[in-house]
């Protein structure tokens, strides 16, 4: 019961803030609807279970992504036109309605084989083990890491001053 | 009414869907990267869904939510980047105006 309350409120506030971060005019209150819809969907992990990736959430999302763009917006200040759209509104509507119906009729009709368990609570420790462990996620963690170095760094090169 | 895994999914799907319209009808360029991080959320909302009601006891879906999570930081920052980068060069970020590789 108190799953099912927390599901919908978290619902309907990522929809609104989702909805709200297309089609608000000012640039800035889109990046504060964006904040918003993050935290709800940390909500929603922590409604599944999934804590360690709701913090996790939190901390990247709205303490770094959300910082970035709101820095992002202030840089290019001076284009305070708000959000205009282009030509392909309709069609793009047309496609985005044609792809959700698509997909709430293959979720609707498969059948998904529901394991009766249930799922582990506190899931820092095991997450560990899984990417850490022998045969586990080591390489792709590796590799991440040596990803986002040189995302920082090629940042840092598009960005600099000549 | 119980809430089950469908839920969650179309969930994930409207806020797909959402963040899909917004990038392709904005021209503002930080609208359209804050509509891929909506998209991006979207999948990783199905991605735990699926870990918490398919495989409780293994977590891969949480797993491959991280690996999203660290692809996205990446791709913020190098698209923040590329936009201020876009920005200095022709005081303008509207993806109508920045035609510089069409054909």
């Amino acid at each position: 019961m108190g799953q099912a309350a927390a599901f919908w409120i978290m619902a309907v506030v990522i929809v609104v803030a989702a909805f709200a971060v297309i089609f608000l005019r000012n640039v800035f209150r889109a990046a504060l609807s964006l904040i918003l819809c993050f935290i709800a969907v940390a909500g929603i992990y922590i409604t599944l279970s999934a804590d360690f990736l709701a913090a996790v959430q939190i901390l990247v999302y709205v303490g770094a992504i959300s910082v970035l763009i709101i820095l992002g917006i202030m840089m290019t200040r001076e284009v305070q036109k708000g959000s205009p759209v282009n030509k392909m509104q309709i069609p793009a509507a047309i496609v985005a309605a044609l792809l959700l119906g698509i997909l709430v009729y293959v979720v609707t009709s498969t059948p998904w084989s529901i394991s009766s368990q249930a799922p582990l609570t506190p899931t820092t420790m095991p997450l560990a083990t899984k990417l850490f462990s022998e045969n586990g996620f080591i390489l792709p963690v590796e590799i991440g890491a040596v990803l986002l170095l040189a995302a920082i760094l090629g940042a840092i090169v598009i960005t600099r001053e000549k | 009414m119980e809430i089950g895994l469908t839920h969650y999914l179309v969930l994930s799907a409207v806020l797909f869907c959402i963040g899909l319209f917004g990038a392709l009808t904005r021209r503002n360029a930080v609208i359209i990267l804050m509509c891929i991080e909506l998209m991006l959320n979207a999948v990783n909302i199905s991605l735990i869904a699926f870990s918490s009601y398919v495989v409780p006891q293994l977590l891969t879906g949480q797993v491959f939510a991280i690996f999203v999570m660290v692809v996205a930081a990446a791709e913020v920052a190098v698209g923040l980047a590329i936009v201020l980068a876009i920005f200095r060069h022709f005081s303008n970020i509207d993806t109508n105006d920045i035609n510089l590789l069409r054909w």
